[in-house]
């Protein structure tokens, strides 16, 4: 295929070409219908220095074994379908890039922890949903918004809980958690995330009951800031720090 | 063991790498280790004394099983763990109550880690004056 128009010769400028790597990667599969246990399985991939884990896990998937499982849709940091552990650090595989890590030794991919493992890289995600939707991640307000009008909202006011509106629902947070591994009934970082993103909107009127929900047994005070959710959280979000604002909150009885 | 198309097989343990947490992880696993060993400590602790009240001849043989070298290093790992446990809880605290404790976190681990060195610098050459000394007797 050759796109070059401006060189009527029809000769294209050859470019340097890009150094290609080996990589190995080993992956922890694991198939319900065969398995009774996981097992690490190794394969080799060329792969470019600005090639991503998720380009690899393709490249397996179509050249080498097509029964290679695992969960991507937009593929570019957004949907939060890729989490997974990379070299025992939870990140999500279309944002690790093969320059970023150590490619002499293999690098080890496998699912995320503490969620119940259905094939390969991908875990049963309901019941970390499910702390979700128990904190009411949606505002809620008694008073009718101004007439034909948005509800308005200062710039101080909205800066006040930026930081977890960028949420991508991943799990790489609840899953990096060792309270969360050990009880699975612990909230964990992603749920109190999104509860503090509404406990502390201006607009909302319901941040009391959020924090009655989380004032609990298996609510904050399970966390005990180990701060794997804040390195593990691809969109850099400060997750522990979250978390003690929370606690703070309660402590106080109000946002 | 089913071999599969591409790929070989290497043998290895079916659990999950190690989670590589960072500073904060390990401060939490050293806590926890820390703090259970206190407990048991305290559990020995509270019967040994409470031995006083009720047969104080027991208590002193009690007490003189203690004076030994085994039992002087014991004590110089007593002492780190309880210097370790009391730092880092009030790095804990601070993370908790503290409005920028969240972001100084790592910094607060390396303070207690230098704290608990220096700490450890001047008890250790004192309990090892205090082993010998009972070992010569």
């Amino acid at each position: 295929m050759t796109l070059v128009a401006d060189s009527p010769a029809g000769a294209p400028v050859p470019e340097a070409p890009i150094e290609a790597f080996t990589v190995t990667l080993i992956i922890r599969r694991f198939d319900p219908d065969v398995d009774d246990e996981p097992r690490w399985q190794d394969f080799d991939v060329q792969m470019f220095a600005t090639d991503r884990i998720l380009d690899a896990l393709h490249k397996i998937k179509w050249e080498q074994d097509g029964s290679l499982t695992f969960r991507r849709s937009c593929a570019h940091g957004i949907c939060g379908s890729d989490a997974m552990r990379i070299n025992g650090r939870n990140r999500l595989a279309c944002k690790t890039l093969i320059k970023d890590l150590d490619i002499s030794k293999p690098i080890y991919v496998e699912a995320i922890k503490g969620l119940p493992l259905e094939k390969d890289l991908i875990v049963d995600m309901d019941p970390f949903f499910e702390s979700f939707r128990e904190v009411q991640p949606f505002l809620q307000s008694q008073t009718a918004p101004p007439k034909d009008k948005e509800r308005i909202q200062s710039v101080a006011d909205r800066a006040r809980f930026d930081d977890t509106t960028k949420c991508i629902l991943c799990a790489a947070c609840t899953s990096s958690c060792p309270v969360f591994w050990t009880d699975g009934q612990y909230f964990g970082p992603a749920a109190i995330v999104n509860a503090h993103r509404f406990i502390f909107d201006s607009r909302d009127e319901a941040a009391q009951t959020r924090l009655d929900i989380l004032n609990d047994k298996e609510g904050v005070w399970r966390c005990r800031t180990t701060f794997n959710c804040t390195d593990a959280c691809p969109r850099g979000i400060q997750v522990t720090q979250a978390i003690a604002e929370v606690k703070q909150a309660i402590m106080r009885g109000k946002p | 063991m089913p071999e599969n198309s591409a790929g070989t097989m290497t043998p290895r343990r079916p659990a999950g790498t190690l989670y590589r947490g960072r500073e904060g992880m390990w401060s939490w696993v050293l806590h926890r280790i820390t703090g259970v060993a206190i407990f048991f400590f305290l559990l020995v602790h509270v019967l040994d004394s409470s031995m006083v009240a009720v047969a104080p001849g027991a208590y002193n043989a009690v007490i003189d099983t203690y004076k030994n070298p085994i039992m002087g290093l014991g004590e110089i790992a007593l002492v780190g763990a309880i210097v370790f446990h009391a730092f880092n809880g009030i790095r804990i605290i601070l993370i908790d109550l503290w409005s920028k404790g969240a972001k100084f976190q790592r910094v607060m681990f390396y303070v207690v880690i230098g704290l608990w060195v220096v700490t450890m610098a001047g008890f250790i050459p004192r309990q090892i004056m205090v082993i010998l000394s009972e070992v010569a007797h």
